[in-house]
C-alpha cells in the first residue's frame, strides 16, 4: 500500500484554503462524477481518489492528522502513543509494542492508505451517497425465423457472457430488463439494470402485424377460374390449399394458427393471411388468342 | 387508469427533499415525463433511476438546467452508440 498525495489528488499546493479545497472538488468531481461517465472504470476509479481526498481534506481535523503523519502513515500510530507516552505521568517508556495495522478493511471505497490513517468510516460527514449503477443498453439482432421458437442466447456484456432466454413473439423494437446485469453500484448502492432492444430483420416475403403474418400469393388464371390445389409456403413449411373456382384478384384466404407465436403465450399462434395475387398469361399464341376471343363473345 | 408504476410527484419531492421549481425546470426541458392522475401529477417507475441521476448532477455537482440537458442529450447519444457497439459486437459472436 502506497502513500497518497491527496492534494496531487485534487491539484492543489499544500497551503491551499478550504476554498480551494472545495472548488478543486467540484470541479474534478464534475468531471469524474459516475453519472457523467458511464461504464468508465477508469473515471470510476479517480472519483473515488477525488471523494477520498476531499473527505480527508476537507475535515480540519483530518487534515492536521494528514499533513503531519502523511509521509510516515505507517508510524503514525507509533508517534501518537509516543507523543501520549511523554505527555503522561509514566512518560519516558520504551515506546515499545507497536502493533501496526492488521489490514482488515472491509470498505473498499477507499484505499488501504486511507483506512490506515483514518479508520474505514473516517470523515466529516459520516454518510455516503449510495449511488445504483449505469443502466446498461444492447442491441440485439435476430432475423424473424429466429422468434418462431422460443431460444437461448449468449450475450457479452461489460466482459461478462450473459445467457438469457428469449422468448418466442418478441417484437421489433421490444426492450427487457434483466434486473441488476447493468453498471455496479457504487458505495454499496445496487447495480444498474441490463436493458435490451430487439432488432428483428425482416427479409422474408411474409409482414408481421402482431402476431398475424400477411402474405401474397400469385394465382394463375386458370387456377382463379376453375379452382384446384396450389402449394403454399409459411412461416413453417409449405402446405397444400385448395383453391375455389372464380376466386378474384385480391381476395384474402386465412390459415389460422399459421402466424407468428404469441409472446408469452406457449402454443398459441397468430393467423397467417394470403391475399391472391391474379396473373394473367402473357405470349399468347394465335390458338390462344382465338379460345380467348371466342370466350369473350360468348360474354357479350 | 392504472397507477401501480406511478409514484406521485408530492410523495417523491418530500422524499427525496427536492424543490417542485426544480422538477417544473425538467418536465420545461423535456427531461422527464408528468403524467396527470386525478389532478395529481404522477411519474412513472421507469424514470426514477434517471430522476435520481439528474438529481444528483444539479445538487451534488451544482450543474445548472442548461448542463443538465446538455449532458442528457450527449448521455443518450453515448449510450445509444454503446449499444450499437453491444449489438455489433454480439452479433458477432452468435
Amino acid at each position: 500500500m502506497d502513500y497518497i498525495d491527496y492534494y496531487k489528488v485534487l491539484e492543489l499546493q499544500n497551503t491551499a484554503t478550504a476554498a480551494d479545497i472545495k472548488k478543486a472538488y467540484r470541479k474534478l468531481a464534475r468531471k469524474y462524477h459516475p453519472d457523467v461517465n458511464p461504464n468508465d472504470d477508469t473515471a470510476k476509479k479517480k472519483f473515488q481518489q477525488i471523494n477520498e481526498a476531499n473527505e480527508v481534506l476537507s475535515d480540519p481535523e483530518n487534515r492536521k492528522k494528514y499533513d503531519k503523519y502523511g509521509k510516515d502513515w505507517k508510524h503514525a500510530e507509533q508517534y501518537e502513543q509516543q507523543g501520549r507516552q511523554q505527555r503522561g505521568p509514566q512518560g519516558g517508556g520504551s515506546g515499545g509494542g507497536f502493533q501496526g495495522n492488521t489490514g482488515d478493511f472491509s470498505d473498499s471505497d477507499f484505499s488501504d492508505f486511507f483506512s490506515s490513517m483514518f479508520g474505514n468510516s473516517a470523515g466529516g460527514r459520516g454518510t455516503k451517497t449510495k449511488y445504483r449503477g449505469q443502466d446498461a443498453n444492447a442491441q440485439l439482432q435476430l432475423d424473424i425465423k429466429d422468434i418462431l421458437t422460443t431460444r437461448q442466447q449468449t450475450l457479452t456484456v461489460n466482459g461478462k457472457n450473459i445467457r438469457i432466454t428469449i422468448p418466442a413473439g418478441v417484437e421489433n423494437g421490444q426492450i427487457i430488463k434483466l434486473a441488476g446485469y447493468g453498471g455496479a453500484g457504487m458505495n454499496g448502492g445496487p447495480n444498474g439494470d441490463l436493458l435490451i432492444t430487439f432488432s428483428i430483420i425482416n427479409q422474408t416475403k411474409f409482414k408481421r402485424e402482431g402476431n398475424h403474418a400477411h402474405t401474397t400469393v400469385d394465382l394463375d388464371l386458370y387456377t382463379a377460374l376453375l379452382g384446384g390445389d396450389i402449394t403454399i409456403d409459411t412461416l413453417t413449411g409449405q402446405v397444400k390449399l385448395p383453391v375455389k373456382p372464380e376466386t378474384q384478384s385480391g381476395t384474402q384466404v386465412k390459415l389460422k394458427g399459421k402466424g407468428f407465436p404469441v409472446y408469452k403465450k406457449e402454443g398459441e399462434f397468430g393467423d397467417l393471411i394470403i391475399t391472391y395475387k391474379i396473373i394473367l398469361p402473357t405470349n399468347l399464341s394465335e390458338k390462344e388468342k382465338e379460345l380467348f376471343t371466342e370466350l369473350s363473345n360468348i360474354r357479350k | 387508469m392504472e397507477t401501480t408504476n406511478l409514484l406521485p410527484l408530492p410523495q417523491f419531492i418530500e422524499l427525496y427533499n427536492v424543490e417542485v421549481s426544480f422538477i417544473n425546470s425538467l418536465q420545461e426541458f423535456g427531461l422527464i415525463k408528468v403524467i396527470i392522475v386525478e389532478e395529481i401529477p404522477h411519474i412513472h417507475h421507469e424514470q426514477l433511476s434517471n430522476l435520481e441521476k439528474l438529481i444528483r448532477l444539479h445538487y451534488d455537482l451544482e450543474i445548472n438546467m442548461e448542463g443538465i440537458d446538455v449532458i442528457s442529450h450527449l448521455l443518450r447519444r453515448m449510450e445509444e452508440m454503446e449499444g450499437e457497439l453491444r449489438g455489433l459486437r454480439n452479433r458477432n459472436l452468435s
